[in-house]
Parts: C-alpha cells; sequence; structure tokens
C-alpha cells in the first residue's frame, strides 16, 4: 500500500532537507520525497499541514527490561512507549536478567520484538560476561545473531586492561563500545550528585570526578587503541570539557546526554522524590549549562533516552535503597524541543541527534527519509502544549521526572516500517 | 502549638518555632524536679516509636517523655516486629497509624524517611534521626542546655568537633545555632567535613586549635569507629592526637565553656575521660534535659491546649 504524507514540514538532517514537501511510502519504504503537489497518487493521503515530518526518531540507549523482569517493562510495552514517544528505532541496553552476553539471548530479543514489537529493536551486547567486567564477550558471535555494539551499561569495565582490549579487539568490526563511566569506587553508596544539597540532604553524593576520571580514561585508552568510543549518559561540565578537548584531538569518540541533565538539576531532590534518583545523578546549573553548550558545539552527538522504567515499588521506598532511573521515552523529544525554543539548537540539530547522528554511530540504515530506507516516520505536532501524566504512560515504568510537566510537542503519528500508529 | 503537624527537622522550623519549644521545655523542666513526674495532657494519646536503628538513649528518652504527659507508647523495633519480615516501610507506617497511633517517632539509617512517612500518614511524624540529615529534637535539647547555661544563644562561639559528615547530630545543631544566630565553628579532618558546608554560614576548620579559640560551647560528636576502617582517616590514635579534645585543648576556649556530647561516647577517641569527667561536662545535664524537650515536642504536635 502507498501512503502519500502530504504538506507537512519535512526535516531529515540526513540529506539536508527542510521545508513542506510531501513524503511517499510504498509498504515498508520511502518511495521518495516530492515538492508539493508532485508527489505519484496513493492509496491513502494523510495531510499533516502544520506539523513537521521527520525520521523515525533513534535512541540509542534504552532499557526494555526483558528478559528478567518483566514486571517493569516488556519488549512489547517498551516499544509501544517508544513509537508513543515518536522513536522508531530502538537500542536496548543489556543488563537484562540473564545479560546479553551468548547468542541465546540476543536471538531472543531479537525474536520477542520481531513477533510483539512496535518497532526496530537493535540489541546491544555486554562487553564482558556477565557483566562482571572480567572476561570479553564473544564479540563475531553476537554481531552475527544480530547484537550491534558493546556495552556493560549499569556498570562500567572497572579493569582498565579488560576496557582497553575491548576497544582494540572491537576495531575488527568497527563497532561501538559504549561506556558507562562511573568509578566504582568514587561512587561506592552514593544517591545523588555530591554537593552542597547533598550536604543539606543527609544523603550520600556521587562527586563529579566519579564520571570524569573514567570519561578521561577511556578517552586515553580510545587514543591508544583507535577504538570507537561513546561516551553513554554525559552528565558533568568536566566530561563534556573531556570529550571536546578529546575531539578537537582527533580521538575517535562519540558522545551522548539525556534530557533530564539539559532540563533538571539537583535542586528537584529536595523532597527526597524517588523519581529523580538517576544514574549518573541529576548535577547543578552549571553542569547543564555545559551540556546545553555541548549539544550546541556539537561535543554531544545525540540525545538519548536511557529510558530506566521501574515498578512503583522498586521507586516507592527509602531514598537509600530506590532504584535509579527516568522512564523517558515518552519525554525526550518535547524536552529536546524546549533547547530549540530556548535556542540552544535549531530544529534540525535537535532532528539530527535523534535521528542520523546514533544512526551513524551505531551502523545501522536508520533514521533517515532516503529513497528505500525503512518506512519510519514521525509526525509532530511542535505547537500542540501537553501535560506530561506519567499515568497514562504506556511504558510499564511510570517513573517520570517531568510528571505534571507542561510540554510542546505532540506526536501525532508515528510510522515504523510502514505501520501507522496514531494517537488523539 | 507548631504550624506543622511533624516534626521533620530543624531546616523547617523557624527561630520562633525553636524558642517556642525551648520556653515549653521549661514548663516540663520544672515537672521533672517534682517527686511525682507524671502530667496529663497527652491522656488517651498513643505514641508509637519506630527504630529501625539500634538506640538506647533517644528511645528511652521518648518513652519517659511520652510517659510523663500520660500518652501510652509501644515501640516497633526491628527484632520483634514485621520489618524483619520484609514489609516496607510504608506498609508498616500505615499499620501503625491503622493501629489508632498519634505519633509516630521514626529512626532510619536512610535520610527522608521522616519526609516520606510525613506525606503518607495523618498522624504526627516525629524524627528522631534519619541517616546524615537530622536529628531535631537533640538539637533544641542542646540547644535548651546551653541556653540553660548562658542564657542566651545569640552571639555565642559554638565549636562543633567531629565527623561532621556523617553526623545527624551536627547538621541540626548547626541549623539550629545559625538560626538563632550563634557564630558556628565547626572542625574535623578534610574527609569528614561535608561538601559545601560553608554555604550554611559556618566557619571551616581542620585545626582544633584555630576553631576551640573564644569558644563558648565546645561540642565533641561520636566518630564511629569504622571510619578508619573506610578510609577516612589512618588510625584513631592519629584522630585522638588531632582532634581529641584533652584539657590542654580545652584551655584555648572560654574560661566558662562548656562542654557537650550528644552520646554514647568513645573515650580516648574524641574526649579525653578527664574533659568528659571534669567540671565543665554538661553531658549528663544533655540526658536530663532531652526528656523534658522530647515532652514539649510531643505536647506541642499534639496541639493540646492548657
Amino acid at each position: 500500500m502507498k501512503i502519500l504524507i502530504k504538506t507537512g514540514y519535512v526535516i531529515d538532517p540526513s540529506q539536508n532537507i527542510d521545508g513542506v514537501k510531501d513524503v511517499l511510502i510504498n509498504g515498508k519504504k520511502i518511495q521518495g520525497i516530492f515538492p508539493k503537489g508532485k508527489s505519484p497518487s496513493a492509496d491513502k493521503t494523510i495531510d499533516v499541514a502544520g506539523c513537521i515530518v521527520i525520521p523515525g526518531l533513534v535512541d540509542m540507549h534504552t532499557h526494555l527490561r526483558e528478559p528478567g523482569y518483566e514486571y517493569k517493562e516488556t519488549i512489547k510495552t517498551g516499544t509501544m512507549a517508544a513509537v508513543k514517544g515518536g522513536f522508531t528505532t530502538v537500542c536496548c541496553m543489556p543488563n537484562t536478567d540473564p545479560i546479553n552476553d551468548t547468542i541465546s539471548v540476543t536471538e531472543f530479543i531479537l525474536k520477542k520484538a520481531d513477533e510483539e514489537g512496535s518497532c526496530a529493536v537493535f540489541p546491544i551486547a555486554a562487553i564482558t560476561k556477565g557483566e562482571n567486567g572480567e572476561a570479553m564477550t564473544e564479540l563475531e558471535a553476537l554481531i552475527k545473531a544480530g547484537s550491534i555494539a558493546f556495552s556493560d551499561d549499569g556498570k562500567p569495565v572497572m579493569n582498565s586492561l579488560i576496557m582497553r582490549r575491548a576497544l582494540e579487539y572491537s576495531k575488527i568490526f568497527g563497532v561501538p563500545v559504549i561506556s558507562h563511566c562511573e568509578d566504582l569506587k568514587l561512587s561506592e553508596g552514593g544517591v545523588m550528585n555530591e554537593g552542597i544539597n547533598s550536604t543539606l540532604l543527609g544523603l550520600k553524593g556521587i562527586p563529579k570526578a566519579a564520571e570524569e576520571v573514567m570519561v578521561a580514561r577511556d578517552i586515553s585508552l580510545s587514543e591508544l587503541t583507535g577504538g570507537k568510543l561513546h561516551i553513554a549518559h554525559v552528565s558533568t561540565e568536566g566530561s563534556v570539557r573531556l570529550i571536546r578537548e578529546a575531539k578537537t584531538r582527533g580521538v575517535n569518540v562519540t558522545a551522548e546526554t539525556c534530557p533530564h541533565y539539559f532540563s533538571l538539576t539537583d535542586d528537584s531532590l529536595k523532597g527526597y522524590d524517588t523519581n529523580f534518583k538517576v544514574n549518573p545523578p541529576l548535577r547543578t546549573d552549571k553542569d547543564v549549562s555545559a551540556i546545553k553548550q555541548g549539544i550546541k558545539d556539537g561535543t554531544i552527538d545525540v540525545i538519548a533516552t536511557d529510558h530506566a522504567p521501574h515498578h512503583y515499588d522498586d521507586k516507592n521506598r527509602e531514598f537509600d535503597t530506590a532504584a535509579f532511573g527516568i522512564s523517558g521515552l515518552e519525554t525526550a523529544f518535547a524536552l529536546g524541543l524546549k533547547l530549540v525554543e530556548d535556542r540552544v539548537v535549531d530544529l534540525n540539530t535537535l532532528v539530527a541527534k535523534m535521528t542520523f547522528a546514533p544512526s551513524k554511530i551505531m551502523g545501522i540504515s536508520k533514521g533517515t527519509l532516503k529513497k528505500d530506507a525503512d518506512a519510519d516516520i514521525a509526525i509532530i505536532d511542535t505547537k500542540k502544549r501537553f501535560t506530561v501524566d506519567a499515568g497514562k504512560f504506556l511504558s510499564k515504568g511510570k517513573n517520570s521526572a517531568f510528571n505534571g510537566w507542561k510540554l510542546n510537542g505532540v506526536v501525532l503519528k508515528t510510522i515504523a516500517m510502514g505501520k501507522v500508529y496514531e494517537w488523539e | 502549638m507548631l504550624e506543622s503537624k511533624d516534626l521533620l527537622g530543624i531546616k523547617e522550623l523557624s527561630a520562633d518555632d525553636i524558642y517556642h519549644v525551648l520556653e515549653t521545655s521549661d514548663g516540663f523542666m520544672d515537672v521533672l524536679r517534682r517527686d511525682i513526674k507524671k502530667v496529663p495532657p497527652l491522656r488517651g494519646k498513643t505514641v508509637v516509636s519506630l527504630f529501625y536503628e539500634p538506640s538506647t538513649r533517644t528511645r528511652t528518652s521518648f518513652t519517659l517523655a511520652a510517659k510523663r504527659l500520660s500518652a501510652d507508647i509501644v515501640n516497633f523495633s526491628l527484632s520483634s516486629s514485621s520489618i524483619v519480615k520484609g514489609e516496607s516501610i510504608q506498609d508498616t507506617a500505615l499499620t501503625i497509624q491503622a493501629l489508632g497511633a498519634d505519633f509516630v517517632i521514626i529512626r532510619h539509617a536512610s535520610s527522608g524517611v521522616p519526609h516520606s512517612l510525613s506525606r503518607l500518614l495523618n498522624i504526627s511524624v516525629i524524627n528522631a534521626g534519619d541517616g546524615a540529615n537530622e536529628h531535631p529534637t537533640q538539637a533544641l535539647l542542646d540547644l535548651f542546655t546551653i541556653r540553660a547555661h548562658k542564657k542566651k544563644i545569640e552571639g555565642l562561639n559554638v565549636a562543633i568537633i567531629g565527623d561532621i559528615a556523617h553526623s545527624r547530630v551536627a547538621k541540626s545543631n548547626i541549623y539550629a545555632l545559625t538560626k538563632l544566630g550563634a557564630n558556628v565553628k565547626v572542625i574535623c579532618p578534610p574527609t569528614l567535613m561535608p561538601v559545601e558546608i560553608g554555604q550554611l554560614g559556618v566557619e571551616v576548620h581542620h585545626s582544633i586549635e584555630d576553631g576551640i579559640k573564644k569558644a563558648d560551647v565546645v561540642m565533641t560528636l561520636r566518630l564511629q569507629l569504622e571510619r578508619q576502617s573506610k578510609g577516612f582517616l589512618p588510625s584513631l590514635k592519629e584522630y585522638f592526637n588531632l582532634y581529641g579534645l584533652t584539657s590542654e585543648r580545652l584551655k584555648l576556649a572560654k574560661k566558662d565553656a562548656i562542654v557537650m556530647h550528644p552520646g554514647p561516647m568513645n573515650r580516648g577517641v574524641e574526649i579525653a575521660s578527664d574533659v568528659a569527667d571534669g567540671p565543665q561536662s554538661v553531658i549528663l545535664e544533655q540526658v536530663t534535659n532531652g526528656i523534658a524537650v522530647r515532652m514539649a515536642v510531643l505536647y506541642l504536635l499534639s496541639g493540646v491546649k492548657e
């Protein structure tokens, strides 16, 4: 079936398209982008005047929780939340139970995604067996099975030698090694940013240095080995500075941040609300400014969600023992749009950082509206205002840090592999 | 009466609130001096203490305070309750409320637990110590003790020595003393100093000799012995050499300075025995005053009119 998406404002940074155009889909593929009114005929026409039409968003950092933590999220509910948020591709982190460190887990995820998923799912496999930081997983087998990158996310690879080996060995395949930068000794027992607010709340702090020493280490190791390093969830000013400096020297490093790191500070924790407990922790105004600057100047390549859904019971407990994480798929784009409203970046740059840039890093042919690409499209009314109601999330994780926020940017329709999902 | 139904911390109180508690405590001190130490204002009220950390003095002090106000008090303790069966703290608290309690006195190792219970429950929540956050009744009894000796708080030099980073007693005292206009000096090794503590309006010292000079009040804190094994200090001996309150060092303070300690003491670690037992020590008075202050807190939160 051919569907024509008519008179939307099309933005596709992968081919520098920016203007009112018509997009024609043929089955699961994009047939082409045409000047307004110049498209061949279609079986169905959707008029989206006043909306933006962009490649379906790509999240390179998602926790789908399945297998093992189906009470928090499943591949089914996580991908439903994804399409609701305008995402058509999610790359899921391996810290499930069992951990994605063997081909059977990769195969399971892909099979489940095929049967029950609403959008494309690309597994990220563990760097080390059991994410225990000691022995490398079988990269070749995992890639063959369908994993596309490697990370021990949730944990760092504390052993510098193992990290060196992973960055070296991964060069055979050209896949990224995604680093969760946290020195576990420096962060031990910490539950929030270390600073005046941790002093005021009497909570154990995680110093910025816990992140930065590992960013510095991994940059050195990438420089040593030439391995493809991607820094996950950048939260501090110092990390931005280190990455900027490394990029200037030509180190093979890319980086992502998440909406909460440019939208919130640790002031939010003052009522001990565990929905603001996340790792790395929310930092300070200075860090938020530096991260915005990093997004603006290109130091930070990607805006990812680090979607970390949790069950109510995991959050509704003592702050010290509550789970870390924010359910982020359904608010990410609207929070990104605030960067545009605040003139940090233009809309094209925002779209690039949520589509083309992550696809490029992950080596997948997503995040584009090029001819013959998968028909993955998000149609968003950027002027429409809504109030975040976490209770109505499609994700099982209602643990939003933005509940009650009024934001612009409603995803009206998401098309994933030609299948149309619509709301309202 | 206090504005809130709860006592969560000194942070949440105004200077007027603090004075109000102190003045009310005066009346209860008189009661405690009588032969029959019991008054009726909380007759028919039920107080439940819920302690997730071991405590002898605070719990006993609250128990006596409640009894002397004629309240019924029940102690939920770690070993005897469903806490060990894995019940969540929220469920335990709701159960206590359903049992008809009017007050719950909570101590917990995790900061912020009293605050979340305060939102959950309709009954009064009293913080008897949460993590490294606050221990408000300890600060109130410390202020009561200081005021008894110095007549006023404003303008006094108060030196607080010890493990400030892990001490809820220090935090509550810092909030209370600064709100009432005292000059607070915190003294400890940098490894035990809370980050950016200077923003709370205190002077930061790493030398006890500098910090203690001209002090009207010298407060030492208990050093948890595990701080050594966790690498905050090379040895307890070195801590005593650098920060132990000895009679030599006490001479640097004002002649009439009082010495305080929230207990329990580690003699020979943070305080020398001759100081702890010496003429300037008011450590046991603090304990006695604690009952009157806790009576005042219960009384004011109950909203009972005289």
